[in-house]
């Protein structure tokens, strides 16, 4: 008797979003079955990955990671195009210089450097506070208006100030970035919450909070598969806007990106094994669905990039 | 669970006036009104419409299919009714369902047209010796239709089993036989079985104050037992409420503090 390999049927998808215009705008999302079981699906759009340029030099980044952007890092529109020479599908710029315990900048300074960015590059931008909840509704808005037309990606809206954010969005035809805290019901809530303001929620892109390796990545992974299995077998429309990873920002915290040769030699080499931390992160979760990443090492980039292609080769 | 509209019934005056006036109208406001309120199907029900049948369900599904883009339950027992209800059906949003076949030599034509044309059957698992006594003898005759399901060409997957709700006013020991029976016509094959329940008659006979009562505590145990779909009033809110708590309770969609609003 043959062997036949059961298959999973699923009665949901994934929303395709298109990020950026012209030529190199990226869609993302459009999964059909779980992470790469191709043989039960479709996987039309490969995971995009971004590279992260702050609008403010990145002083407090861990020397691997600055040295590999180094020369760019201190223009924002310089590093922006950098990005987008090294490979990225799409630039993240994150407006940290605008958080009151940074350099406190008003909203209009961050618009204005956000328009510039969005000049300068061909490639998709997304758009990022600097998490400061109130700042962020001001801050976010300026800088939507500003980008008016680049179908930017536009983020993060939470539950404490998603109104404003979303109706700066959607009034100025960009995407949105709807983050909650590794919670799949309140990320759930969220996108019924955005519905009912009468934000198309094909427009929505989840961020469920990321965090790096050793660091709690396993609750990011669990929270991601809930939502797939939610979207996919469920058929929950709620819950199939597509999903990025914001992993950057965690994994260049953490003390094995930071650690020096000398300090703990058994681990090796300071700089393969931040660059590796980060990758090696981003391969969780791609493997866990994600549709996007947000990243800082262009050399981590091109390692999740190779992963990428042969996943989906 | 999938819902089916039932306000398009001639049992309702209304609607039997509309249906025998060719008064659009108050029907295409109930498809409209079913459809926005979250049914999956539009349950169309003419009776055995004995003068004219046929152009009568064409009529009601081609203007029903002017306002609402869902599936239609076709509702009738008469065969050249449901043909013409079939044909003039709209399968982009979905194939119809043919209300209903049973056990009753009479109702075989039913099962054939499922098979001829591919859509979907309720079978009411009623046969030709009366009401049947429990839960094993409602898989009894499921057994029957579905092997005579196998003959007409008729997918497993199309067959929606109805355990015949019964009064529980006048049969109180049959509410819970046609409940387990629900559970066990699943296990009949693999995949398991679709099911099927006209809920109302649970209360047929009671009065109207406990009504809505039983019918949303017994929807909830029927869901409770696997039920896959049923004939209800999706304008009736508590109703609607209770399938999609007890689905959530049950972990078949996902909680969020606005889950009723979905």
């Amino acid at each position: 008797m043959a062997l036949v390999i059961p298959k999973e049927s699923y009665s949901g998808k994934i929303y395709n979003v298109t990020l950026g215009t012209g030529a190199k705008a990226v869609t993302i999302g459009g999964a059909s079955a779980l992470p790469y079981l191709a043989f039960e699906g479709t996987f039309p759009n490969k995971p995009a990955v971004a590279l992260e340029v702050t609008d403010i030099a990145p002083d407090d980044w861990p020397e691997t990671v600055k040295k590999a952007v180094s020369g760019a890092a201190s223009n924002p529109v310089q590093w922006a195009k950098f990005c987008q020479q090294n490979g990225a599908d799409a630039v993240a710029l994150r407006l940290i210089g605008t958080h009151p315990d940074q350099q406190n900048k008003s909203a209009e300074e961050a618009a204005k450097i956000a328009a510039e960015v969005a000049a300068a590059i061909d490639i998709p931008l997304i758009i990022l506070g600097s998490g400061h909840v109130e700042k962020d509704t001001q801050v976010l808005q300026a800088a939507a208006a500003a980008t008016r037309g680049k179908n930017c990606t536009i983020g993060k809206a939470v539950e404490e100030n998603y109104k404003t954010i979303a109706a700066a969005v959607m009034a100025n035809d960009h995407k949105l970035i709807a983050m909650s805290q590794l919670d799949v019901n309140l990320a759930k809530q969220l996108n019924i919450l955005l519905s009912q303001m009468g934000f198309d929620k094909e427009r929505i892109i989840m961020d469920p909070m990321s965090s790096a390796l050793g660091y709690g990545l396993e609750y990011t992974y669990s929270v991601m598969e809930r939502i797939r299995q939610a979207a996919l077998l469920q058929n929950d429309p709620m819950m199939q806007t597509p999903v990025v990873c914001d992993i950057g920002a965690n994994v260049w915290k953490v003390k094995e990106t930071m650690a020096a040769d000398a300090e703990v030699p058994e681990w090796g080499s300071l700089e393969d094994r931040a660059l590796a931390w980060e990758a090696v992160t981003a391969s969780a979760m791609i493997t866990a669905g994600a549709d996007m990443l947000i990243m800082r090492h262009p050399g981590a980039a091109a390692k999740t990039k190779e992963l990428i292609a042969e996943l989906m080769g | 669970m999938i819902v089916i509209g039932e306000k398009i019934s001639v049992m309702a005056k209304k609607v039997r006036e509309a249906l025998m006036n060719r008064d659009a109208k108050p029907i295409q406001d109930l498809a409209v009104a079913q459809a926005n309120a979250g049914a999956h199907y539009i349950d169309v029900s003419i009776g055995p419409a004995e003068d004219d049948g046929p152009q009568l369900m064409d009529w009601a599904v081609k203007i029903v299919h002017e306002v609402v883009q869902k599936p239609i339950c076709l509702d009738t027992t008469n065969v050249k009714a449901m043909e013409a209800g079939i044909k003039a059906h709209n399968n982009a949003w979905g194939l119809p369902i043919v209300n209903s076949t049973s056990n009753e030599p009479e109702r075989f034509p039913m099962l054939e047209l499922a098979g001829k044309y591919g859509t979907k059957v309720v079978a009411l698992t009623l046969g030709k010796g009366g009401l049947p006594a429990d839960a094993e003898d409602r898989c009894v005759i499921a057994s029957e239709i579905m092997a005579r399901g196998m003959e007409f060409g008729v997918p497993m997957e199309n067959i929606l089993l109805d355990p015949l709700i019964l009064q529980i006013a006048t049969m109180q020991n049959q509410a819970l036989q046609s409940a387990r029976a629900i559970r066990m016509f699943k296990d009949l094959n693999d995949p398991p079985m679709s099911t099927v329940v006209g809920l109302s008659n649970i209360s047929n006979g009671a009065p109207k104050h406990v009504r809505h009562i039983i019918n949303r505590y017994y929807l909830a145990m029927l869901i409770m037992e696997g039920l896959t779909h049923a004939i209800i009033d999706p304008l009736d809110k508590d109703m609607m409420d209770t399938a999609k708590t007890v689905e959530m309770i049950m972990g078949k969609t996902m909680y969020a503090h606005s889950y009723l609003e979905m």
